[in-house]
């Protein structure tokens, strides 16, 4: 497989790390592929501009952090504006259309989705917008399978918090799927 | 699934590895990037029966596994920079009363509280020198999760045969990371057990007479036994002497100890050495960035190789002569103004080949950053 270098930014409190703890958990615990995930440790993660990394491999992975991503999700504009001009040429960029107001001329395989709107409407929780977008992340990477998602979140929260989780990661690869060309 | 895979971060494969090494006592005083050790022991040592202490401050920290320790239990505390500062009193305490005990600093910037979330290699010399006196220290490191878990027990295990404090030098980017993490079974990873005395109660027990292979058993204080410890230099019993055949003697064994079996505890990684005419030699988290570059070069033809150091205390001269010899330039990667390389310099014949790459401005270091050292030293420009 290609080496998968992914950022998730927003802002803290948007469940980012906690979206990509559990992404790169799957990868390792149940598809039996390397993973290593770092992240703000500053003043930004509880406010402000945050990130957290992720490399996906069949191989080891010594340098843990991503310079270039082929990978950028962005939930905030902050993050956007931030983090945009590290995106890998052509690499694949997810926002939310709430909270991001993107550039046309990026080079960037630019999918904005409703993210925020879509779980507003459906779930009603924005709690579980970050594993909406997870969803998304999973549909367009093909690297983990929500059922490997699933299993990590059963092992984390507690059980009547499964149903809306699965219904928000459903959510996130339905508007992907919508959004593939 | 495997269960023994895990999915953690540096912190918590410090705890496991603790853990497994059979950890009973932990004091310690939260401080970031090491707070996660604190707070997970807080919640798996009571669940097996073993004790943590949330205490004022590291000074108290220190003083109270040193106590614990005395009493038969294996200890931990975990800080960094600014609380191992505060620990160098009780550390030669330990040094010169020969508590084994196991120190974690999580190093961040600094120095004074510097740059509490950012990464930095800056305690290295201060884990060899920060307590006063003439003395030996042993401090050692990893660079990845599978080996952050082994060097932790194997932290455990020189504490108890060398009956000294074994500072681990981890860092914020090994702490704070997460990646795989796979537990051995019981047995898998030797552990030391303390080695207690024989001597019966109601008999004299000399806490300080050595055996004839330079061990000392101990006896848990509060025993059957009772006896004198003390930070003066001391007798067989215990007891304070200024007989300068007593101090002479102590302090030489107090360093011998250590310096005598540096082959014994060395442990060290190599990569494409054999050939290599360009080495870097580097050690905790920056190690992931040397190893990436050699990765990097060596399909493209470049001769590289790396050292990857585990013990930095005590500093394994030797190997780095016997490894340098036919290099023809060495660059010491470490996120420092140059602790190791100055060790490096000194054991090597040729010490005007060997450079530094580093980096102190709480950024971990990347592979280009040693890319670009190595093309000027090559003379290409940046």
């Amino acid at each position: 497989m290609e080496r998968c270098r992914m950022v998730f930014s927003g802002s803290g409190g948007q469940g980012i790390i906690t979206a990509a703890v559990i992404f790169a958990e799957a990868a390792v615990l149940h598809e039996n592929l390397n993973a290593v995930q770092s992240q703000a440790y500053g003043p930004e993660a509880r406010g402000g501009a945050t990130r957290s990394d992720i490399i996906i491999s069949d191989t080891d992975i010594n340098f843990p952090k991503v310079i270039q991503p082929n990978v950028l999700v962005c939930l905030t504009q902050e993050a956007y504006n931030k983090f945009y001009p590290i995106l890998r040429p052509g690499g694949l960029l997810i926002t939310d259309t709430r909270f991001v107001k993107i550039h046309k001329n990026v080079d960037a395989q630019q999918k904005e989705l409703p993210l925020f709107r879509s779980v507003m409407d459906t779930i009603g929780k924005p709690i579980v917008l970050n594993i909406c977008m997870l969803g998304a992340v999973i549909s367009f990477t093909e690297i983990v399978k929500s059922q490997s998602i699933m299993k990590i979140l059963a092992s984390r929260i507690p059980s009547s918090f499964l149903d809306m989780n699965k219904k928000a990661l459903d959510l996130g690869m339905e508007l992907a799927a919508a959004h593939k060309t | 699934m495997n269960e023994n895979i895990k999915f953690v971060q540096g912190n918590e494969a410090c705890v496991e590895g603790a853990l497994f090494a059979g950890l009973d006592f932990f004091a310690g005083y939260p401080i970031t990037p090491s707070t996660e050790i604190a707070e997970l022991l807080s919640i798996r040592l009571p669940q097996r029966g073993g004790k943590f202490i949330q205490m004022e401050d590291e000074i108290a920290s220190m003083c109270a596994i040193i106590g614990a320790s005395l009493t038969g239990s294996k200890v931990m505390t975990a800080t960094s920079g600014p609380g191992f500062s505060l620990m160098q009193e009780a550390l030669g305490y330990a040094i010169m009363a020969e508590i084994p005990c196991v120190i974690v600093n999580v190093q961040r910037g600094g120095p004074s509280t510097g740059i509490p979330t950012r990464v930095s290699q800056g305690d290295v010399n201060q884990a060899r020198w920060g307590t006063h006196g003439d003395h030996a220290i042993v401090a050692i490191t990893a660079s990845n999760h599978q080996d952050v878990f082994e060097t932790t027990v194997e932290a455990f295990n020189i504490s108890e045969t060398y009956r000294t404090p074994v500072i681990l030098l981890y860092d914020e980017v090994i702490g704070h990371m997460r990646e795989r993490l796979i537990v051995p079974k019981e047995g898998e990873v030797p552990s030391v057990k303390r080695l207690k005395t024989s001597v019966r109660e109601g008999v004299d027990y000399h806490p300080y007479l050595p055996r004839e292979d330079g061990r000392l058993p101990m006896s848990d204080f509060g025993g059957v036994h009772r006896y004198n410890v003390t930070g003066l230099f001391h007798d067989m019993w215990g007891f304070p002497s200024d007989n300068p055949k007593v101090v002479h003697d102590l302090l030489r064994h107090l360093v011998d100890k250590i310096h005598n079996n540096v082959n014994q505890i060395t442990k060290y990684k190599s990569y494409y050495l054999d050939d290599a005419e360009c080495i870097l030699i580097s050690y905790g988290s920056a190690a992931r960035s040397a190893l990436h570059v050699v990765d990097y070069l060596r399909p493209r033809g470049e001769k590289i190789g790396l050292l990857e150091l585990q013990t930095l205390w005590p500093f394994p001269h030797s190997l780095i002569s016997e490894k340098c010899r036919k290099a023809k330039y060495v660059i010491v990667v470490e996120m420092n103004m140059g602790q190791i390389l100055k060790e490096v310099r000194i054991a090597v014949e040729e010490p005007e080949k060997i450079f530094l790459a580093n980096r102190i401005d709480g950024v971990f270091i990347t592979p280009m950053d040693i890319r670009n050292i190595m093309r000027l030293i090559q003379g290409k420009g940046v």
